[in-house]
C-alpha cells in the first residue's frame, strides 16, 4: 500500500518549505521528505560542541524576498539586525560599511561610496523584480514571454539614457576595476571585494563579480541580519507555515530515486523502501543530484544531460565554528561591535591572491573571512558568559588536490586560526571546541553536490534564461511531473525563497492553463 | 594655407582604410603618422642586416575580404599565404599537433584521446555557428541599445531577427558562450589537458584575463572568425611580412588621389567653438581640415592629444577608465638557420605552424597569475613562428625570421617602468623556453629584438602596447566600445571621429573600423558610401 499525493516536495530546506506551503495553500495534498533529522537543509541551527549552537551553514540573511515573507505571513525574530561590517585592518583601524555610508575613510571615499550603492541599489531593485518570476523563454510567441521580456527592455529604458549605458556596461564588469576607479581606501575595496565573491569560484578580477555583488543586494540591499536562535528559527518558521497550510513533513526519509515510469514521474522512493505516489514530484536538492542521482541520466535526453554533467557547482566557502570561553579581543573595536559583521579581506589583491590556489585545487594560505559572533545578542547559543563565533573563510576549494582528509583539514584550521591571530592576538587562547565544514562536508551533511551554496556556480553562463541550464529554467525538467525549486534554479541561492516561490507559481500556472 | 576635408592622424590599417575610403568618396584627404614608416602594429621593418621584422602583428586572418576586394589590394601587391596547423610541445617529449587535413587532425587527436576527436566535430560546427552569427557584425555600425533612432532600432531588429532565427536552444547556447570562460567552453567538449591547452591560447591573446576568466570563450571568435580565401578560420602570412597589408591599402589610397605625410606626429587635435578645425603637429606646423578622424586608441587621442576643457567631464571620465592593458609581449628572431625540434618527425609540416610551449591548462592559468602580481610570465604562453618557411622574401637564403608573440607581459613591472635588465630578463625566459624543446636554437641566434609592452606604446603609440586597443571584455564590445553611448565612431566634438581598434568591433587586422567609421563619416557629410557592406558569406 503507499501512500498518493498531489506533490512531493524532495528535501526541506527553506526553497522546498516556501513551495511546499505555497501548494498547500493552493489546496494540494503535498508532502515533503526530508533526508536530515531536521527540516531547513543549509538553513538550520544545531549543536556542534556541548552546549554550544550555531546556524550550520547560512549564517546571514540579508536576502529574504519581501514577496515570500508577504505570502506565508513570516516575521523572523531578529537578534541582530541592519548590521555594519567592520572591515579589519592588522595595523589600522578599521573602516564601517553600512548600507549607505562607510566611516574611518577619507570624506572623497564617503562620497564615492554613497553614490556607489546608491546606483548599485538601483541596479539590483531592477535585477530584484525579475528574481521574483520565472524567466521568460527566448524565441516563443508565446505572450507570457514576450510581456516580460518586453518589461525588462522597459524598465531598464526606465533608468534613463545614461544609466541604462552604466547598467549595461557593468553588469559584465568585475569588481576590481569598479573598486579600484573608485576608491583610494584598501579596507573599503576589499570589503567590496569580498562581498562580491563570497560563495562563489570568482576573484575580484573575474568579470561577472559586479552581477554577484548586486545579486547580494537583490533582497534588503545588503543588510544583513542574524535571526534569534540562528536560521533554523526562519526555517521551522517555515515549516509550521507549511504545516498550517496542511503539508505533511517527514524528516530523516532519504529519497533514494524517483520514479519514472513511461518517461514521466509517478513517485518517490525512500532508502528505507517506502514508496509515495505522486505525478508531481518537486526536487529541492540541487540540479545535478536530481537528474544524475535521483532520476538517472538514462531518462534524461543526451544533450540535456551533458549539460547537467558540466553544470559548474565548485564550492570554495567553508565555514567555521569555534566555541570560546570568552570573546576574542580585537583591534581597534568596542563590545557592541561584536554584534556587528566582521570582515577579514584588507585590499581587493589579497582576495585576488587568496583566490588564485583555488584555481589550481589548493587552499588559500591567506583566506579571506566573514565573520560573526552570534552568541553576543543571542544568549541561547552558548552558555552563559561563552561565546560562539561563525565565520565563512574562503578559498576552500571543493576539489582539493588530494582530497578533504583529517590532515588537509588540520593544515587549512591551523591557517585560520593564524589569520584571525593577526586580527584577535588571544584567539587560539579562547577556543574550547571546533568545527571546520569544508565543501566537501557540506556536501555530504547537506546532500548539495559540490558543497556550493548557490547549488549552481552563479554566473552569466548560468543565470537568468540558462539556469541551471537551458531547458530547465522554468523550474520544469525535460521529464513530465519533475520540477527543481532549489537554490540551483533561477534566482539562485542566499535564503531567499524566491526560487522556491516561483516555482510554486510556475506549477500552479500551468495547472490553471492545462 | 589648404584646408583639407579631412585629416586622418595615425597610418596604421586602420586610418589608411579609412582614408582609402574617404579619398574614395572623392575627399581631399591627408593621412599623417608620426613614424617615418607607415603602418603602426601593421609593419615589417629592416632592423637586422637583410632581415625583415614582422615585429609588431605577424599573422593575418581578420582582414576583412569585402574590404581587400573593395580596394584591389592584390593590385597593390598584398598576396596571403596560408600556413598550416599549430603544435603544442609536451614536456613528457612528445607533442600534440593540429592539422589543416581533417583526417590526419583526427587521427592525432585520437592518439590522446578517441572521445575528443569526436568531440571535435561537434567542438568545430557550435564553434563555426559563433562565427557565422558575429562575422555579420563586423562591417557595421554597433547599434546603441538607448536610443530611439530609427537607424538603430532598425539594426537593433535586424541582430534580434537573426538571433531569433538561431532557435531557442541555439540562443541559449550563444548566450552562455558570450559569457563564459574558454576553459568551462573546452570542458564542455574535450577530456584531454594538452587538446584543452592547444585550443585555449586563442581565449587569451591580446587579453588581460586568464583562461577561466568568465567572458573568454568571446575573445576566441578574434581568431576563428577570419579567413584565408574565404576559408574561415584559417591564418596566413603577409608575403614580405605583415607591413605589405599596410602598403597595400597606402596603394589602394595614393591611388584615389589620398596624401600620405609621415614623421608628421599629431602634438594636439585644435578644436575651435566647439569643433574640430585641424590638427597641430610636433613640429609645430598645423594641418586645417573640415574633419579630424583619429586612429589612434581612444586614450591617447582624448587624454594626450586633446585639451581636456574641450571635452565633457563625465566623457573624459570614462576615456581615463577605459581598459587598455598591456598583457603580452614581442621577441623578434634573426636565425642563422632552421632550428630542429627534436620532438618532431623530420620534415613534419608542423615546422610551418604556430609552435607553443605549455602543456597544461594549469600552466597557462599560472602564467595569468605572473601578469596580476605586476610581473611577465615566467612560464609564458608563445606562439611562436617562422614565417620564412612559407615566405622567403623576408630573409636571406637558408636564414629565418621567428617571431614569438608573449603572453603575459604587462606594461609595468610593480608599477613602475621596466629596467633593461629586466627586459633582457624576459628575453631570456622566452628563449630558454624555446630552447628546452629545440637544443641547437641557442646557436642560431644572431640578433634579437625583445619587445614589452612599453616599448610598443613608445614607437607606435598605441596605449600600454594593447594589440586591441582595449581589452575585448562584454563592458567593452559592442555598442560599448569604447565608451557607451560614443559607440558610432564620432566622439563629444563635432567634426572629430574614431576609427582605431578601439572602436566596434576591436583589434587584430581586421580594418573593419575603419572602414564603418568611413561610413558614417560619409553618411554625415551626405556623400555617396564607397564603403562594401557586409556580402555574408554564409
Amino acid at each position: 500500500m503507499t501512500d498518493s499525493y498531489d506533490a512531493i516536495v524532495v528535501g526541506a530546506g527553506h526553497n522546498g518549505l516556501v513551495c511546499a506551503a505555497l501548494l498547500a495553500r493552493a489546496g494540494k495534498r503535498v508532502l515533503v521528505l526530508e533526508a536530515n533529522e531536521q527540516v531547513g537543509g543549509a538553513a538550520i541551527t544545531r549543536e556542534f560542541a556541548d552546549g554550544y549552537s550555531v546556524s550550520a551553514c547560512a549564517h546571514l540573511l540579508y536576502q529574504l524576498q519581501p514577496e515570500v515573507r508577504k505570502d506565508l505571513k513570516l516575521s523572523p525574530r531578529l537578534a541582530s539586525e541592519d548590521m555594519t561590517t567592520i572591515a579589519l585592518c592588522a595595523d589600522a583601524r578599521p573602516i564601517r560599511l553600512s548600507a549607505g555610508s562607510v566611516e574611518g575613510v577619507a570624506d572623497k571615499d564617503a562620497e564615492q561610496y554613497r553614490r556607489f550603492r546608491k546606483r548599485m541599489t538601483r541596479f539590483s531593485d531592477l535585477l530584484r523584480k525579475f528574481f521574483n518570476k520565472p524567466p521568460p523563454r527566448l524565441g516563443t510567441k508565446d505572450f507570457k514571454d514576450l510581456f516580460t521580456l518586453g518589461q525588462l527592455g522597459l524598465d531598464m529604458r526606465m533608468l534613463g539614457r545614461e544609466e541604462m549605458q552604466e547598467f549595461l556596461r557593468l553588469i559584465g564588469m568585475n569588481i576590481h576595476d569598479e573598486v579600484t576607479e573608485r576608491f583610494e581606501n584598501p579596507l573599503l575595496r576589499g570589503a567590496i571585494s569580498l562581498d562580491a565573491v563570497l560563495g562563489t569560484h570568482l576573484g575580484p578580477r573575474s568579470p561577472n563579480t559586479i552581477l554577484t555583488y548586486l545579486y547580494r543586494l537583490a533582497g534588503d540591499h545588503g543588510r544583513a541580519a542574524i535571526p534569534a536562535g540562528g536560521m533554523g528559527s526562519v526555517s521551522n518558521e517555515l515549516a509550521h507555515a507549511a504545516r498550517n497550510a496542511g503539508v505533511t513533513i517527514r524528516t530523516a526519509m532519504p529519497v533514494k530515486r524517483i520514479v519514472i515510469d513511461n518517461g514521466r514521474a509517478t513517485g518517490v522512493e525512500t532508502v528505507s523502501g517506502e514508496q509515495f505516489d505522486s505525478l508531481m514530484v518537486i526536487s529541492n536538492a540541487d540540479p545535478r543530484t536530481t537528474v544524475l542521482n535521483l532520476i538517472g541520466a538514462k531518462y534524461a535526453e543526451t544533450g540535456f544531460a551533458r549539460r547537467i554533467t558540466h553544470l559548474r557547482a565548485k564550492g570554495n566557502a567553508a565555514k567555521l565554528h569555534l566555541a570560546l570561553d570568552g570573546l576574542p579581543a580585537i583591534k581597534g573595536l568596542s563590545k557592541k561591535d561584536y554584534a556587528e559583521r566582521i570582515v577579514i579581506a584588507p585590499d581587493e589583491n589579497y582576495v585576488e591572491r587568496a583566490f588564485n590556489p583555488a584555481k589550481y585545487g589548493e587552499s588559500s594560505p591567506d583566506p579571506v573571512i566573514e565573520i560573526t559572533f552570534p552568541s553576543f545578542c543571542d544568549e541561547t547559543l552558548a552558555p552563559t558568559g561563552k561565546h560562539v563565533m561563525s565565520a565563512v573563510v574562503q578559498y576552500a576549494p571543493y576539489a582539493l588536490k588530494g582530497g578533504w582528509n583529517e590532515a588537509a583539514k588540520a593544515e587549512f584550521m591551523q591557517t585560520i586560526i593564524s589569520t584571525l591571530s593577526e586580527y584577535m592576538p588571544d584567539i587560539g587562547q579562547r577556543i574550547t571546541a571546533s568545527e571546520l565544514l569544508t565543501p566537501a562536508d557540506i556536501e555530504s551533511e547537506f546532500h548539495i553536490s559540490g558543497g556550493h551554496w548557490h547549488h549552481a556556480e552563479l554566473t552569466l553562463d548560468q543565470f537568468l534564461f540558462v539556469r541551471p541550464v537551458n531547458g530547465a529554467a522554468q523550474y520544469r525538467l525535460p521529464i513530465d511531473g519533475v520540477y527543481l525549486c532549489g537554490a540551483g534554479t533561477h534566482p539562485g541561492g542566499g535564503v531567499s525563497g524566491a526560487a522556491g516561490r516561483n516555482a510554486a507559481r510556475t506549477i500552479l500556472k500551468r495547472e490553471k492553463a492545462a | 594655407m589648404k584646408t583639407y576635408d579631412a585629416i586622418v592622424v595615425g597610418a596604421g590599417h586602420n586610418g589608411l582604410t579609412n582614408a582609402a575610403f574617404l579619398a574614395r568618396a572623392g575627399l581631399d584627404v591627408v593621412c599623417v603618422e608620426k613614424n617615418d614608416y607607415i603602418g603602426g602594429a601593421t609593419v615589417s621593418r629592416n632592423l637586422y642586416k637583410d632581415w625583415w621584422y614582422s615585429n609588431c602583428s605577424y599573422v593575418c586572418s581578420l582582414l576583412r575580404p569585402e574590404i581587400y576586394r573593395s580596394l584591389e589590394l592584390h593590385k597593390h601587391g598584398l598576396q596571403v599565404t596560408p600556413y598550416g596547423g599549430s603544435v603544442q610541445f609536451m614536456e613528457s617529449g612528445d607533442y600534440y599537433g593540429s592539422y589543416h587535413d581533417p583526417e590526419v587532425a583526427y587521427r592525432e587527436m585520437a592518439r590522446f584521446s578517441r572521445h575528443d576527436a569526436d568531440a571535435y566535430k561537434r567542438y568545430s560546427a557550435d564553434t563555426m555557428r559563433q562565427c557565422r552569427f558575429i562575422r555579420d557584425f563586423l562591417l557595421s555600425t554597433a547599434p546603441d541599445p538607448t536610443s530611439f533612432k530609427p537607424k538603430d532600432l532598425k539594426e537593433l531588429a535586424r541582430i534580434g531577427g537573426k538571433f531569433m532565427d538561431m532557435g531557442e536552444d541555439r540562443m541559449y547556447e550563444t548566450i552562455r558562450f558570450w559569457t563564459m570562460s574558454v576553459a568551462e567552453y573546452l570542458d564542455e567538449y574535450f577530456e584531454t589537458d594538452v587538446i584543452k591547452t592547444a585550443l585555449s591560447g586563442s581565449g587569451i591573446i591580446g587579453t588581460a584575463l586568464g583562461i577561466h576568466s568568465p567572458g573568454t570563450a568571446y575573445v576566441l571568435l578574434h581568431h576563428y572568425m577570419g579567413d584565408v580565401d574565404g576559408n574561415v578560420g584559417s591564418w596566413g602570412f603577409a608575403r614580405g611580412g605583415t607591413g605589405a597589408v599596410a602598403k597595400a591599402i597606402a596603394g589602394a589610397l595614393e591611388a584615389a588621389g589620398g596624401e600620405l605625410r609621415t614623421e608628421a606626429g599629431v602634438d594636439q587635435i585644435i578644436v575651435r567653438n566647439g569643433k574640430a578645425v585641424g590638427v597641430a603637429l610636433d613640429n609645430g606646423d598645423e594641418i586645417k581640415a573640415n574633419i579630424v578622424v583619429s586612429a589612434m586608441d581612444v586614450k591617447r587621442t582624448y587624454l594626450t592629444c586633446m585639451d581636456k576643457k574641450d571635452l565633457p567631464e563625465k566623457f573624459y571620465r570614462r576615456v581615463e577608465n577605459f581598459k587598455i592593458r598591456g598583457s603580452s609581449g614581442k621577441v623578434n628572431i634573426a636565425l642563422d638557420g632552421l632550428p630542429t625540434f627534436p620532438a618532431l618527425p623530420e620534415g613534419s609540416s608542423l615546422y610551418h605552424s604556430d609552435m607553443h610551449f605549455i602543456d597544461s591548462m594549469e600552466r597557462m592559468e599560472r602564467a595569468y597569475d605572473d601578469w596580476k602580481d605586476g610581473t611577465w610570465s615566467k612560464d609564458p604562453y608563445l606562439d611562436m613562428t617562422i614565417p620564412t618557411l612559407s615566405d622567403p622574401t623576408m630573409a636571406p637564403p637558408g636564414k629565418h625570421f621567428m617571431s614569438c608573440f608573449v603572453q603575459y607581459c604587462p606594461r609595468q613591472i610593480d608599477g613602475r617602468d621596466w629596467t633593461s635588465e629586466e627586459k633582457d630578463a624576459f628575453g631570456q625566459t622566452v628563449i630558454n623556453q624555446i630552447a628546452n624543446y629545440s637544443p641547437d636554437f641557442k646557436d642560431l641566434i644572431l640578433h634579437a629584438e625583445i619587445r614589452t609592452p612599453q616599448d610598443i606604446e613608445n614607437e607606435i603609440g598605441i596605449t600600454e602596447g594593447n594589440i586591441f586597443h582595449g581589452e575585448l571584455t562584454m563592458d567593452q564590445l559592442l555598442f560599448n566600445r569604447p565608451i557607451p553611448g560614443y559607440a558610432q565612431y564620432r566622439g563629444p566634438v563635432d567634426g572629430l571621429y574614431m576609427c582605431g581598434s578601439s572602436n566596434h568591433p576591436g583589434g587584430g587586422i581586421m580594418a573593419a573600423p575603419g572602414a564603418n567609421a568611413a561610413r558614417e563619416i560619409l553618411r554625415d557629410l551626405k556623400r555617396p558610401n564607397t564603403v562594401p557592406e557586409n556580402f555574408g558569406d554564409d
